[in-house]
């Protein structure tokens, strides 16, 4: 495993302060904060910042951090000196819960064991627990219903006292209508301890789509016209996320103008609607034929000034 | 580690029909009924009924207090901080949706 130098993870110097650590831990946790900042290697870099706040932020940790990291560069190989076990040190601080799970290899070796057994002593809680995990669906799955087999990782302290991650699948039935930002739940599929279980819950997201936008319960799609078909009107197969409808454009129609498609959004009580958003698109005229369409064209609409706006 | 069958599970949405004591929400968020009183009295919750022993939050109240929860953890917020971040996440959600409503995302 590679070598983390958590100080130039926190962009602070060895001899900072615990004060500057602290400064410079709070600065980069509201820069990455995955419900501040939505691109998509925020929460990374959040759980990076997160881990080295973790060792510096806590004295103990970072004494035992410096005795190992005097000898090691970021990103050089590392293995933990024979008989470490967190280098003798008591950590009193905080423990290990299961948000953990995704703490490095490199911070489970120097602090894992001693870490974990902290948490042991202070026991795990009694009744069983609630537990939640994320998944991204396709748009086409709150249309239809899907059935998904999701493996999730669940941290379990071992007879050693270490922490260990188990892998645990599930066969999911995600409901029709389910939309981005809501939970499922999963009765009875939480942490059984004690004989009781908690509940899962499932947090939704959608696949980016590579037509479709989804607002809420509202999808939309841009749907490219030639002039003459917004000029003349025209009948277009449009895909919608559960199949093609034959949508009808009306004679003038200008572009940016939204045709509904009432419930055939996300469906539900009320279903959401379909919106197609017209975009007149003209063809650039690459031969003699095409160059004297546009310029018949030109002299039938004579009067047609595009810049009126402009115009006092 | 043994090799397991995926198990079968229905999956229910949490949707406005579906309504939350303070204890089971507490559950659910893996919070205290302390912590989740201080997001009613800062308006981030909005229960139905008026004592805490009668509060019902609707579904969608769990995203909301996870999410009021993680920013009180992560950034070390207390009440008013959290109401007012939460506020200006859902003036930026709506933005962002009229972004995509106009296609320029």
């Amino acid at each position: 495993m590679e070598f983390k130098d958590y100080y130039a993870t926190l962009g602070v110097p060895r001899n900072a302060t615990q004060d500057d650590i602290k400064r410079a831990y709070r600065k980069l946790a509201r820069k990455y904060h995955p419900d501040l900042n939505k691109q998509a290697d925020a929460e990374a870099q959040f759980k990076n910042v997160g881990e080295a706040y973790k060792v510096l932020g806590d004295p103990e940790k970072r004494a035992a951090y410096d005795d190992v990291g005097q000898r090691y560069r970021s990103g050089q190989e590392f293995s933990p000196p024979p008989g470490w076990d967190g280098g003798g040190f008591e950590f009193s601080g905080r423990d290990l819960g299961a948000e953990d799970a995704d703490l490095s290899e490199f911070f489970r070796a120097l602090f894992g064991r001693g870490a974990a057994a902290t948490h042991m002593h202070r026991g795990m809680p009694s009744a069983g627990a609630d537990h939640h995990a994320r998944i991204s669906i396709d748009l086409e799955d709150a249309y239809r219903g899907a059935r998904r087999t999701i493996t999730l990782r669940v941290p379990v302290v071992d007879a050693q006292g270490q922490l260990q991650v188990q892998e645990r699948q599930l066969e999911v039935n995600i409901p029709k209508g389910v939309r981005a930002g809501q939970h499922l739940r999963l009765a009875g599929q939480g942490a059984a301890e004690s004989g009781v279980a908690g509940d899962l819950y499932l947090e939704i997201a959608f696949r980016e789509h590579p037509h479709f936008r989804i607002d809420g319960r509202d999808v939309y799609v841009d749907l490219p016209l030639a002039p003459w078909e917004a000029a003349l009107g025209a009948t277009v197969s449009v895909p919608v996320p559960d199949g093609t409808v034959q949508l009808s454009v009306p004679p003038g129609s200008p572009s940016g103008r939204k045709l509904r498609l009432k419930g055939k959004g996300i469906p539900g009580t009320p279903a959401g609607d379909f919106y197609a958003v017209l975009l007149v698109t003209a063809p650039a005229a690459k031969d003699e034929a095409q160059k004297s369409a546009y310029a018949a064209l030109a002299q039938s609409f004579a009067g047609f000034h595009p810049r009126t706006a402009w115009e006092k | 580690m043994a090799e397991t069958r995926p198990v079968a599970a229905e999956a229910t949405i949490v949707d406005d029909q579906m309504l939350f004591t303070l204890v089971e929400l507490c559950r659910a968020c893996n919070a205290t009924s302390a912590q989740l009183t201080v997001l009613v009295e800062e308006g981030v919750l909005e229960p139905i009924g008026s004592a805490p022993e009668d509060w019902r939050f609707p579904g969608p109240s769990l995203s909301r207090a996870r999410t009021a929860l993680r920013l009180a953890q992560d950034l070390d917020l207390g009440g008013p901080g959290i109401a007012l971040v939460l506020d200006l996440l859902d003036e930026i959600e709506s933005l962002r949706a009229r972004m995509r409503r106009a296609g320029l995302t």
